[in-house]
């Protein structure tokens, strides 16, 4: 297919996944948006008020607001990406993209863009919730995009890995039940990871999601733990890493093709 | 068709063997030329849907090649299936999903621009009489419906060869029907269609060539008519007013009492039904009415089939005689 037909399957993706973000708006965008109230109501007013001011001089509230608008988009960006790719395999709609001239990359850029909206619509509900609670001024507005865009995509691609393994919808809630949750909040959402001694402070330097949460941090707020060239390296190295992963999966038909 | 275009489809020696050493099949080669309406049958678990996965890429052929209009679906695979639209056996969109949607989307993964997409599936959705479900969510949708969803749905990218892996399975006879007007209709246009299908009397009618698979082998591959033409015995079923207990002797007529009203009569097809009727009259029995008992095509297949797998049985002995 030339690049124009590319171009159009792509948007037909993208048209279709966003399509489906909205059909179901009570199941994608209401809960995260509930559930990130309540822990700004529980963990930014009542906790934290009596935590005081945080690294940085900022409040409580201001500091956990980057770290839960990040949660959301990666979360967001997963479970949208597993759950409508797994879905397609479920019931074998996927079929109708494999037997068409459609390139491998062109399926996953379009479920990946889809996902990477998703995140994005999420991250930006929650962070007009969390405007109700406190005010924010975004220091480096390029960074904090680029962090969202990244970590959104980092994400994506992994739920898209998950799917493309996944056999039954069982398999699709692991990851995120015992991968991404306690990663996240191992990941710096709440807390400074100079509060913590050693060895866990080390032991968090692993953990992919603290550079997450610290580039958008950085980007918003313009403190981090880490270095923000180290944590855009480490973001890009996954980007990169789980897309050449996901396109051999999808050469190989695995999981797709007999 | 120019007499030097290439065939619709070239199959050169298939051959899939799955994970779990099942060889589904084993060298298969065929040859369909453009604008046939072609048949591929076979029973149950032969082959005929990992060839029809091969043709469209769903399935990953261990060795052999195909081509389409000359084009290799190994080696230029979206190329390849720029060609083709495919009917799968069982139901793939997404249920909730809208059939106009569904068919838009078809056509922009062929990279169909949207304008001609939304004509194309207002065309196909009216031919296949579902354009007043249009804008219905799938799954509302009838067993037949959805059959026809998965027609206009292939035909979105207007492909010049259009595979149908039993259409019609489960749907009622007036809708089989229509399906068939509309597909014969594009046959006629030009398409070629290749169709796998069990009812054998609807390949019988609309094919004009044809391949039986067994076993992953290719047993037959004739035209219609020549495969037809070697069926030499015809079973007849005769409504007589009253049948005796004992049937006249007839040479060369092979007559079996079913009930007192029903007779079988099993004839070469070379043996004129005058003597039947006459020796049958003088017995005092009226024939009342009388049909075919199986469908010719049936019966070839079973035959086919059965001989197929004697022959297997026969090498496998032998087979089991050398190793032993």
């Amino acid at each position: 297919m030339n690049s124009t037909g590319n171009l159009v399957a792509l948007n037909t993706i993208v048209r279709r996944e966003i399509v489906r973000i909205m059909r179901i708006w009570t199941q994608t965008l209401i809960p995260p948006a509930i559930t990130m109230t309540l822990y700004f109501v529980i963990f930014g007013k009542l906790i934290g008020s009596r935590i005081g001011t945080i690294e940085g001089g900022f409040t409580y509230m201001q500091y956990i607001v980057p770290g839960l608008v990040m949660m959301s988009i990666i979360t967001n960006s997963y479970g949208n990406i597993s759950s409508s790719f797994f879905g397609a395999k479920f019931s074998r709609a996927v079929e109708e993209m494999l037997v068409s001239p459609m390139p491998n990359w062109v399926i996953l850029l379009g479920y990946v863009t889809g996902a990477v909206t998703r995140g994005v619509i999420v991250g930006a509900l929650v962070l007009i919730i969390a405007l109700f609670f406190t005010h924010l001024h975004v220091v480096h507005p390029l960074i904090t995009l680029a962090s969202v865009i990244l970590g959104a995509t980092i994400f994506s691609l992994a739920g898209f890995v998950n799917a493309v393994y996944a056999k039954k919808f069982d398999d699709i809630a692991l990851v995120p039940t015992f991968v991404l949750t306690p990663l996240t909040y191992l990941g710096g959402v709440f807390y400074s990871v100079s509060m913590l001694g050693e060895p866990w402070r080390t032991i968090s330097m692993v953990n992919p999601i603290l550079y997450m949460v610290n580039a958008f941090r950085f980007g918003v707020l313009g403190v981090s733990d880490v270095q923000i060239g180290v944590a855009f390296t480490v973001m890009l190295a996954f980007v990169i890493g789980l897309a050449i992963v996901a396109l051999q999966l999808l050469k190989r038909g695995v999981g797709l093709r007999s | 068709m120019s007499p030097t275009s290439p065939p619709a489809l070239v199959v050169e020696n298939l051959r899939k063997t799955y994970s779990n050493g099942v060889e589904a099949l084993k060298g298969v080669s065929l040859t369909v030329q453009p604008g046939d309406f072609f048949a591929l049958l076979g029973p149950n678990g032969a082959g005929k849907s990992t060839l029809i996965g091969i043709l469209s890429s769903l399935v990953n052929a261990s060795s052999g090649d195909a081509q389409v209009f000359g084009v290799s679906v190994n080696k230029q695979r979206g190329k390849a299936m720029q060609l083709i639209g495919l009917v799968p056996q069982e139901i793939n969109f997404n249920q909730f999903e809208k059939p106009f949607d569904i068919c838009v989307n078809e056509a922009g993964f062929y990279g169909i621009p949207r304008k001609i997409a939304i004509e194309r599936a207002e065309k196909y959705l009216k031919e296949l009489r579902l354009w007043d479900k249009a804008q219905h969510q799938a799954r509302m949708l009838s067993g037949g419906m959805k059959r026809r969803l998965m027609i206009a749905r292939a035909m979105m990218n207007e492909p010049k060869l259009l595979i149908l892996d039993e259409p019609t399975a489960g749907v009622d006879i007036e809708i089989r029907r229509s399906m068939w007007q509309f597909v014969s209709g594009i046959n006629a246009a030009g398409t070629t269609v290749i169709l796998t299908t069990h009812y054998l009397e609807e390949a019988e009618q609309l094919c004009r060539n044809i391949a039986i698979i067994d076993h992953g082998t290719i047993v037959e591959n004739t035209s219609m008519k020549r495969l037809l033409a070697t069926l030499d015995v015809e079973t007849f079923v005769l409504d007589i007013n009253q049948a005796p207990t004992e049937l006249p002797v007839i040479p060369g007529i092979s007559l079996r009492r079913l009930d007192e009203h029903t007779v079988e009569a099993e004839m070469s097809r070379s043996h004129d039904l005058n003597s039947l009727f006459a020796a049958l009259s003088a017995q005092g029995m009226t024939v009342t009415s009388m049909r075919n008992k199986t469908n010719r095509l049936e019966e070839l297949f079973v035959r086919l089939v059965e001989h197929g797998r004697t022959e297997q049985g026969r090498s496998a002995k032998g087979n089991e005689e050398k190793v032993a």
